[in-house]
């Protein structure tokens, strides 16, 4: 009974060595993918497994053999003899540098542990650059019940607009406007969002690594201070509107649905959902009284 | 669909796949998720033509748009047909080896020419023929619908014309080609294949089949099943006129806003003796009921499984403490039973599923274990080494052919039940929207940017005709009804093609124009296609 299942082309394994370590990688695999096969933790914060790697943050980089400058591991990938360095004086500076830098003039306090932990490992100390220093820090944009946008959270990932764009969504509703230090997310014209193309699917909120998209359910219950991650629980469960069959996860709080996600490693979602599946779950909020 | 009722293909097949027909789908709004791996497919390289009366926001992705006359999908496959088999492009080896009853199709499809279907469907005789050249000799290609082409007074011929289009060229039973429909609904797909479907028992297995009868009452205890096919949706509600059935247990629909012919519906359901309705919310079904048993939601309170369209099994899991009085559906069917002389014990949902696992051989390596550690698993799956099953019917490329051969089903055209004429001239279909549900009873509670207020959509150049504009509140009719509605001007309409949702019963009653015509052998209304005619209010009511 057991069907033909499409596995692809078969792919050859290529030799390089990473911190002195000779390995075996499948041909077409990225550096990172071969530190994560090693278990040597690398930063990243615009890589997702999900998205196209667009090389903007920095923090991932390493020393390649014979490489004038240091090469982004999430995006470049594995050449024969390879000859790679992942903790050397150069990668620590310079991974340290990036931290720094972004968080001089981002508030980075919703990043994720792990984040602040890169922060420690590098010894990365933002603070060495003065206070009031070039800042991003603005209000937040709320301009519809279902997200708010917090810019000055904002480190120019590009994950959302990834999501947005291209890589999933194709609904192109925002983009980086400006250039050099006056860089930003924007919709066109930085409408609105009611006004945008925007459709609410919260992709993009989805791959915010900062905490600069965030729910309104979430936003509205930090400003009231009840919002407490160690009190949620997170179930994985199916949509209950069309027939795909979308895996969610319900961040539960107090028996309330605080938040919905969508596992990046499942092959209907690969995290990404629609407005109904995202914030169409009030109605079963609503009958609580 | 020979034999199974499923979709033969994974999502993932439409990201590899050289050609998608979308045909009466507007996936992009109706199937968002599904959309992102058939945009995928598109820019892999892969082209994209949408079958729709509307431009939806899916066609504009396509690179061919077919915009054809609501109810003359049979002339267009007919007449796709009728091309590649002049054009010398049929499967001649497949359609030897894999199927039946070809001859009979290709005489039927004789009559469909170019000039035949281009007067009968509106779409010009060269893009038919161009598509039918395309999906022919794509090396892969999918055809994927939805309710475009099921809800018609002849919804399974719709579904069979397509089917032989995929029997001609061979573009089924192997990677990246299949016949896909999009459930609309989550759990359709479960809920047929738990046997919601009369006659038919778990895993589609006939009722009527000695072998499949005595397998089940022996499992059930000596269990006695009629021997007569149960009735549809469609005709219960006949039964109901007929007073042949006289009580009605609803689970979790909404009948007295979904059925087409709405004033009918209500009048048949309020007219029953006994109506017992069980649902999360008190809907308006539910105000007509004598009992309300007042149940968990499914997919947050509850524990258990569903199928999507990609026929992958997957777990629901509770998440949330039911409100006080809500009880499981697992549990009201239980103390049903009690309560008629039957105890069942108090099975878990994992309890009742492996009883389905024993009884259902396309389920049976399906443990919940497995199921959490795979994401899901695709049926036929039957034994726990098995992976699932990526797509349908490769047993039509074994050499020989396993199985029973796939039948080609010579079907003619014929026009909707709702004929358009000089009274009422212009067609209304419906559909869904993006960021809403059916008939809103859930959808309709969260906050949508997106949502505006429920309107009849007409082209700008029928506004023109009949005087009236944007935003203007008129009166539309049907011969079974009349509704008041504000007008908005929608380009994706052509001239004499007006639509509605479903979403905003209180806003705008549509089910009271649309017809009740229903397709005899699936029992689904004809949603998309009423005849109706637009009357401007008289001076004074009008916004």
């Amino acid at each position: 009974m057991a069907e033909r299942v499409f596995v692809g082309l078969p792919k050859r394994l290529v030799k390089v060595s990473i911190d002195g370590q000779e390995m075996d990688v499948l041909e077409g695999a990225t550096i990172l993918d071969a530190c994560r096969q090693l278990r040597i933790d690398t930063p990243t914060l615009c890589q997702l497994e999900t998205l196209t790697p667009v090389n903007v943050c920095r923090v991932c980089v390493v020393e390649v053999e014979g490489s004038r400058v240091l090469v982004p591991a999430c995006s470049r990938t594995v050449e024969a003899g390879m000859k790679i360095q992942t903790d050397s004086e150069r990668v620590r500076h310079s991974r340290r540098l990036v931290l720094e830098l972004l968080a001089s003039s981002v508030d980075m306090s919703l990043c994720s542990p792990q984040v602040h932990g890169w922060m420690r490992r590098y010894g990365a100390t933002p603070e060495r650059f003065g206070e009031n220093v070039a800042t991003v820090a603005q209000p937040v944009k709320i301009d519809n019940d279902l997200y708010v946008r917090d810019y000055s959270r904002c480190i120019l990932c590009y994950k959302c607009v990834e999501a947005c764009g291209a890589d999933a969504q194709n609904t192109f509703a925002i983009g980086v406007a400006g250039r050099g230090f006056d860089a930003h997310i924007a919709t066109e014209f930085t409408a609105p969002l009611p006004e945008s193309a925007c459709v609410y699917c919260g992709n993009c909120i989805g791959v915010c690594p900062t905490g600069a998209l965030m729910f309104k359910s979430e936003y509205d219950m930090r400003q009231a201070g009840t919002w407490d991650e160690s009190q949620q629980t997170v179930t994985e469960t199916v949509c209950p509107y069309c027939g795909v069959g979308c895996m969610l996860e319900l961040h539960v709080q107090d028996n309330s649905i605080v938040k919905v996600t969508s596992p990046l490693d499942h092959s209907v979602t690969e995290g990404h959902l629609c407005v109904k599946g995202r914030f169409g779950f009030e109605f079963v909020q609503r009958r609580r009284g | 669909m020979f034999g199974a009722g499923g979709g033969t293909s994974s999502y993932r097949e439409a990201e590899e796949t050289n050609l998608v027909i979308l045909w009466g789908s507007n996936a992009r709004e109706t199937h968002p998720i599904f959309f992102h791996h058939l945009l995928r497919g598109v820019r892999n390289g892969a082209r994209l033509v949408a079958v729709d009366p509307r431009r939806t926001s899916s066609a504009q992705w396509a690179d061919v748009w077919l915009g054809i006359d609501v109810g003359s999908d049979i002339a267009l496959a007919n007449a796709m047909a009728r091309v590649i088999i002049h054009a010398g492009l049929a499967n001649k080896e497949f359609i030897e080896r894999a199927t039946t009853g070809y001859e009979e199709f290709a005489r039927c499809v004789e009559a469909y020419t170019l000039e035949v279907a281009e007067k009968e469907t509106g779409v010009p005789a060269d893009a038919i023929r161009d598509v039918a050249l395309e999906y022919a000799r794509a090396e892969r290609a999918m055809i994927c619908w939805t309710l475009g082409i099921t809800e018609h007074h002849n919804a399974t011929d719709n579904v069979l014309a397509l089917i032989n289009l995929a029997l001609l060229t061979g573009k089924v039973g192997r990677y990246g080609c299949g016949l896909n429909p999009l459930r609309g609904q989550n759990n359709v797909q479960g809920g047929g294949d738990m046997g919601a479907i009369p006659a038919r028992l778990p895993g589609f297995q006939d009722l009527q089949e000695p072998d499949i009868h005595a397998k089940f009452s022996r499992a059930w205890g000596g269990a006695q099943f009629p021997d007569k096919k149960g009735y549809h949706l469609s005709e219960m509600f006949d039964a109901m006129e007929h007073g042949e059935l006289t009580a009605a247990y609803i689970v979790g629909e909404n009948p007295a806003r979904s059925e087409a012919d709405q004033t009918r519906a209500v009048r048949l359901l309020g007219g029953l003796e006994h109506l017992v309705v069980q649902d999360i919310f008190l809907t308006q079904t539910a105000e007509l009921a004598h009992v309300v048993l007042p149940a968990t939601a499914g997919w947050a309170e509850s524990d258990g499984t569903v199928t999507n369209s990609e026929r992958r099994v997957q777990r629901v899991r509770r998440a949330l403490e039911p409100p006080v009085g809500a009880r499981d559906d697992l549990e009201i069917i239980g103390e049903l039973a009690r309560r008629l002389g039957c105890d069942w014990g108090r099975p878990t949902a994992e309890q009742v599923w492996d009883e389905c696992r024993e009884l259902s051989p396309m389920h049976a390596g399906m443990s919940y274990a497995r199921l959490d550690e795979l994401g899901g698993i695709q049926w036929p799956c039957p034994d726990e080494s098995h992976p699932g099953t990526q797509f349908l019917h490769a047993r039509l490329w074994k050499d020989p052919v396993e199985g029973m051969p796939a039948p080609f089903h010579a079907v003619e055209h014929d026009p909707p039940v709702d004929r358009l004429t000089k009274d009422f001239p212009i067609r209304l279909t419906t559909g869904r929207r993006l960021d809403s549900f059916n008939t809103g009873v859930q959808s309709n509670q969260y906050s949508s940017p997106l949502r505006k207020r429920e309107a009849l959509l007409i082209s700008p150049a029928d506004g023109e005709r009949l005087g009236i504009h944007d935003g203007e509140r008129v009166l539309a009719s049907s011969r079974r009804g009349s509704v008041e509605v504000p007008i908005r001007f929608d380009e994706s309409l052509r001239p004499g093609l007006a639509f509605l949702t479903l979403h905003f019963p209180d806003q705008v009653a549509t089910n009271v124009l649309t017809i009740d015509a229903t397709d005899p052998k699936s029992g689904t209304a004809e949603f998309k296609a009423s005849a109706i005619r637009i009357e401007k209010l008289p001076a004074g009511i009008r916004t």
